[in-house]
């Protein structure tokens, strides 16, 4: 059970949404999906759950074409859109029976699932509530629950955690990682920790085209070529002073005696930077490495202007 | 389809939809019939049902958009339309589910008054004079001209994510299609064409069955209509994938 792009285009009019995207998910992966709004992560994902055919390229699940076997293959997607569109005057029960019977489960077997869901999803004490009358953490719970009742093997979630509260994402979070377990998972965020918690892997896009296909921790190291350190004096000195150090490449002043310093990575330069305040009496207040976030690695590849 | 039929059946029998839907129905026919002086069986003296199925269709304009006007409007305004062309379940299935469930509704409308029928028969003199052919095939049009309606309704409900803009323009084409073609042909511009144009109206056919006279002709009219419309339908529906 894989989910396979390749060359993937999708045109609006004149715009082009998605650019020749290729990537795979593997069976069994978790991919984090991100990209800045706008960037054609949800395109990607109704095409490839057959809700938009693509301009030209190809999507296969599990080898078969979205385009021209979609039928099989809606059997084989658990899909949560983005923003989570619920009927708001169903009650929850009745709504999983209703999306399990949709996936052709009749009988005692929709029943079991049904209750395996709510008790799954933490739903037990909501399960004869409306859904308008639900919060939207329990709201997002069900249509988890809806996307999981016929026991996919690929799960497409779009944005599963916008607009709940951290506790709230933590939960549902977790739900997800319970969830996939022998599952094939593509989702998309823009929440960084979220994705490094979860992911085996990332593909990032902007504009339509892909920037990134890789580990968390390799696209890191990537990053990772040069080092920022923050250095803090009591009082300020001249900037000049720093950036003659040997392996400092640039020097910011960020005021008040806080300096931003670049420099290569494979020389540490702090001790350089500690003898440097000695010999000329300043006095050092704080110095700090710092790593290369997931944040950091977003910003520097979705920068405007960038491809 | 079955699940997608119970479920919008649900939903009316749910929320007040259905029961209002029902009872402005049957209120209003049965004002007309009985009470009011101008269209009262009472006061025109003659054994028929003609007011309920002159009047019933203009009724059926304003109650049938006003039952299908939501129906893929709100699916598309609340995006819940994605969820379910993302099931396995056919854009053929989808459509039919909610048109079949919206006809059914109209038929449970039309179904107690089935009772004026009894009354009528009974207040004939002597009882049971009156023309039981022409009220049977006159049911058969009213419950087909519902179908028409309907597919018109959902058609309607398709183009915009609005429910006024949809209802508005359903009720103008359910205007059109009823009498709007045997007006046109009326006017005298023509030629031999008129009597073609007049047989495209409901009206026409409608007629003819309300005479008693069961023609296959008039049966496969109102068939064809239905299927054409939700051929259109399906055409819009399947439209996001170009």
């Amino acid at each position: 059970m894989s989910i396979l792009i390749k060359d993937l285009v999708k045109c609006f009019g004149t715009q082009n949404a998605i650019d020749s995207v290729s990537f795979e998910v593997k069976e069994g992966e978790i991919v984090g999906f991100l990209g800045p709004n706008g960037a054609g992560k949800s395109t990607t994902m109704k095409i490839a759950t057959c809700y938009l055919t693509p301009t030209s390229g190809k999507v296969k699940i599990n080898g078969l074409d979205v385009t021209e076997r979609p039928e099989e293959v809606k059997k084989l997607i658990g899909y949560l859109p983005e923003h989570n569109p619920l009927y708001l005057d169903m009650y929850v029960r009745e709504y999983l029976t209703f999306s399990g019977k949709v996936h052709g489960l009749r009988g005692i077997g929709l029943t079991a699932r049904v209750d395996e869901m709510i008790r799954l999803c933490g739903l037990t004490k909501e399960q004869n509530k409306k859904l308008e009358a639900l919060s939207k953490g329990y709201r997002q719970r069900v249509g988890l629950a809806q996307a999981l009742i016929h026991d996919p093997k690929v799960l497409i979630l779009d944005e599963p955690t916008t607009g709940l509260d951290p506790n709230q994402i933590i939960e549902i979070r977790n739900l997800i990682r319970s969830a996939s377990k022998d599952k094939t998972v593509l989702f998309s965020s823009h929440i960084m920790q979220e994705v490094q918690a979860l992911c085996d892997r990332v593909v990032v896009i902007n504009n339509g085209k892909l920037v990134a296909n890789d580990q968390i921790e390799s696209l890191k190291l990537e990053e990772n070529k040069a080092v920022i350190i923050k250095v803090e004096f009591s009082d300020a000195p001249a900037r000049e002073g720093l950036s003659v150090i040997d392996g400092i490449n640039k020097v910011e002043d960020m005021g008040k005696g806080i300096f931003r310093v670049e420099a290569d990575a494979n020389s540490d330069v702090r001790p350089a930077i500690f003898k440097y305040a000695s010999d000329n009496d300043l006095t050092l207040v704080g110095m700090q490495q710092e790593e290369a976030s997931m944040e950091s690695v977003f910003h520097e590849l979705t920068k405007p202007g960038q491809n | 389809m079955l699940q997608i039929f119970v479920k919008e059946l649900n939903g009316f029998l749910n929320s007040l939809i259905a029961y209002i839907v029902i009872s402005v129905f049957l209120t209003g026919i049965g004002l007309l019939t009985w009470v009011f002086p101008d269209t009262s069986v009472l006061e025109y003296g003659y054994a028929d049902m003609e007011t309920l199925f002159s009047l019933g269709p203009y009724v059926f304009m304003f109650l049938i958009p006003a039952i299908t006007m939501r129906m893929f409007a709100e699916e598309r305004r609340s995006g819940t339309i994605e969820l379910l062309l993302t099931k396995p379940i056919t854009d053929w299935q989808i459509i039919i589910g909610k048109y079949l469930s919206g006809w059914v509704l109209v038929a449970f409308a039309v179904l107690p008054t089935v009772v004026y029928f009894w009354s009528v028969w009974q207040l004939g003199d002597p009882a049971g004079n009156i023309d039981t052919a022409g009220v049977i095939g006159s049911y058969i049009g009213l419950i087909l001209l519902g179908g028409i309606f309907t597919s018109i309704g959902i058609l309607s409900s398709l183009v915009t994510r609005n429910q006024v803009v949809s209802f508005i323009i359903a009720v103008f084409l359910c205007f059109i299609f009823y009498s709007g073609f045997s007006s046109l042909a009326a006017i005298n511009v023509w030629g031999p064409g008129a009597v073609l144009l007049e047989q495209l109206g409901i009206l026409y056919h409608y007629n003819a069955l309300s005479k008693g006279l069961i023609d296959t002709r008039d049966l496969l009219y109102f068939v064809s209509v239905i299927m054409a419309i939700l051929l259109f339908t399906k055409m819009i529906l399947g439209s996001r994938r170009w």
